[in-house]
């Protein structure tokens, strides 16, 4: 891993820039699902026949101007990516970046002309591949970032492909489950930026990861519990993700009851009774029985989740003290949860307000970054300890003061 | 003679035979039903009105009910729909206009575009009813589009994405014995073959598929008058 010497603030901002642009487009997809507008624009790469760019802005009404900016800010996330990819690799990516763009080019053009039904695959490979092979021109000789920041970097540019593609799919092919696959993979997405913007940043680069200059003998079972339960947010996050491409609106229209009841009744007759009684103002799908024991599921882990991130930080605040750093992050990563239990209340309070039920896409977004942080901080920390650690002279608490000692417990961080 | 008698009692039995009546009446709603909702339209200047209005029960005020769907239960392999006369769809104020339409299996559905904006015409059947999903788009102007439903299917969703609010039903059958109510509740089975069927009548709300209400009725040359009540939800 790299030392203090080698943090590259400029890199760090450009990953950070990469990330929040990475949270922007998050957002943009939840607007989408939350307005139905998934399918505005039926057509991919291309927008009503239009080149996506060229696309008059007088023609982004409705539906459209969701799925269009979607797909607008998504070439802007993946021209950053590719650009993330070649810095983060340093002039060792050059050349398997020249070798990807020109293939991609060269599949890309293949796919126009022998299969006109991939035209969509073909333009969208074309496209990237010029972007990609620009990428592997560039003739900046930097050195690469410490490993495994390029690793990471490649992994970024595989997925935002990949993301990309499954994207224009879904519009194509129909496939609600491509919806859920795109929705999950962007969570994940999000959480490896934000882990190359920890990489990358100055608290990590300078201590390598450490709290502490000696070996920490914290309780193991707290990383083991921060990891399970960013986890288990994970989880929660898909059967969100399934719940909104179900296209069927709210499957419980009540909270914290279901129906009226501890536990909704889901026989044949009642759920047909249920879709009776609904009055649709979109064009939604009939709820039916496993959708209604979907969102009582997602109730339920919700609650896993808020015990979950509760007892983190309880630990954390045990372990190192209520003032160090991890176990505000900790508190913090708490109060998005508790937010973001309380905008899962709020989304079926509201009927599911669009602007409500996308937040709580973000926030869960958020949480799940959350999660995924503390989970490598206290990998790092609490079960890798033995090895590796820093000079006895260097302390956190000297470099960037993230794992002082708490003077009210006197339990080293 | 024996002969002439022969064929005059052959004829009279085909004539007979192919004797059929039209089954008409009335269908009204029992009890009030809920308040239509009322949703916003302005994320589209060009759809006119700012507001529009759920219209998921239209009744008059003795209760006849609209956008019924009455059909003969049982009915089929008898589609004639590839030579029937197209079902037309208009998009209207970003509205759909029908909002609730019968066709039968092959029989042309087109939609036509009288916005001065976009739409996508999206078809979304039920989870294994074998019709076709499509999504299409439609610019001012631009040239109807066709549809033609391959299997019998209750309820087949058209909605447009780009006004989410726009979203119709389109119930296929293989048979041409079915009508959909007016707005005076009314409705008429065209030469319906004499002899014993069950009359089914659903509504997207008040009588879904799976709860449609039937009666039993026979056609015995001549027409039939069938009223039917439904219970509000």
């Amino acid at each position: 891993m790299g030392t203090g010497s080698q943090f590259n603030s400029s890199l760090f901002r450009f990953a950070c820039l990469t990330a929040l642009a990475t949270l922007a487009l998050v957002s943009i997809g939840g607007l989408v699902t939350s307005h139905e507008a998934g399918m505005a624009v039926p057509d991919w790469p291309n927008s009503y026949g239009y080149n996506m760019f060229l696309f008059p802005i007088s023609k982004w009404v409705g539906g459209i101007f969701y799925e269009h900016s979607h797909r607008l800010v998504a070439t802007i996330v993946g021209t950053l990516v590719v650009a993330l990819t070649r810095w983060l690799g340093g002039r060792a990516s050059q050349l398997p970046l020249s070798l990807i763009g020109a293939a991609e080019l060269v599949a890309g053009f293949a796919l126009l002309s022998v299969a006109p039904k991939l035209q969509g695959a073909g333009h969208f490979l074309s496209g990237i591949g010029v972007v990609v092979l620009l990428a592997g021109a560039v003739w900046v000789r930097n050195e690469p970032a410490p490993k495994p920041l390029p690793a990471l970097g490649w992994l970024a540019f595989v997925l935002v492909q990949i993301q990309g593609l499954l994207g224009g799919l879904r519009v194509v092919l129909y496939k609600n489950e491509i919806g859920i696959f795109h929705a999950t993979l962007a969570q994940l997405f999000f959480v490896l930026l934000c882990a190359i913007c920890l990489l990358a940043g100055p608290w990590w680069q300078a201590n390598n990861g450490r709290f502490s200059t000696t070996p920490h003998h914290g309780p193991r079972w707290l990383a083991a519990l921060v990891t399970a339960v960013s986890v288990l947010i994970l989880g929660q996050l898909i059967l969100g993700a399934t719940m909104r491409h179900q296209h069927a609106g709210l499957a419980i229209p009540d909270f914290p009851l279901a129906y009226g009841k501890l536990w909704p009744v889901t026989d044949r007759a009642s759920v047909q009774l249920y879709n009776q009684h609904r009055l649709e103002t979109v064009g939604t799908n009939a709820i039916t029985g496993a959708q209604i024991l979907l969102q009582m599921v997602h109730r339920l882990v919700a609650i896993c989740s808020l015990l979950g991130v509760g007892l983190c930080a309880w630990g954390a605040s045990r372990t190192f003290g209520h003032r160090a750093p991890l176990s505000k992050l900790a508190w913090g990563w708490f109060g998005l949860i508790c937010l973001q239990a309380l905008l899962g209340a709020a989304t079926i309070w509201s009927n599911k307000a669009a602007d409500i039920a996308t937040a709580h896409v973000v926030v869960g977004a958020l949480s799940l970054a959350f999660g995924g942080i503390m989970s490598i901080v206290c990998i790092r920390n609490l079960t890798l300890a033995s090895g590796n650690v820093l000079p006895a002279s260097r302390t956190v608490a000297e470099s960037s003061g993230f794992g002082a000692p708490s003077p009210a417990t006197g339990i080293h961080s | 003679m024996k002969k002439t008698c022969l064929l005059a009692i052959i004829s009279l039995a085909l004539a007979s035979s192919l004797q059929a009546g039209d089954i008409s009446g009335t269908v009204t709603l029992k009890g009030t039903p809920p308040a239509e909702k009322k949703f916003e339209k302005k994320t589209d200047p060009n759809c006119g009105s700012p507001e529009g209005s759920t219209h998921h029960y239209i009744v008059g005020s003795k209760g006849e009910l609209a956008n019924a769907i009455v059909s003969l239960k049982g009915v089929t392999g008898k589609s004639t729909g590839s030579s029937a006369a197209p079902a037309m769809m208009d998009q209207k104020g970003c509205e759909y206009s029908p909002t609730i339409l019968a066709v039968q299996t092959g029989q042309k559905i087109v939609v036509k575009n009288s916005d001065q904006t976009l739409h996508n015409v999206h078809t979304v059947p039920g989870a294994g009813a074998g019709n076709k999903e499509i999504n299409q788009a439609q610019g001012p102007n631009a040239p109807d589009l066709t549809y033609v439903a391959s299997t019998p299917e209750n309820f087949l969703m058209f909605k447009c994405e780009v006004h989410p609010w726009m979203f119709a039903w389109v119930s296929v059958f293989d048979h041409p014995y079915f009508a959909v109510t007016d707005k005076d509740g009314k409705y008429t089975i065209k030469d319906v073959p004499d002899g014993k069927y069950t009359l089914q009548v659903m509504h997207r709300k008040a009588a879904p598929a799976a709860s449609a209400v039937t009666k039993e009725v026979e056609v015995k040359g001549g027409n039939i008058t069938e009223d039917i009540a439904l219970d509000a939800k």
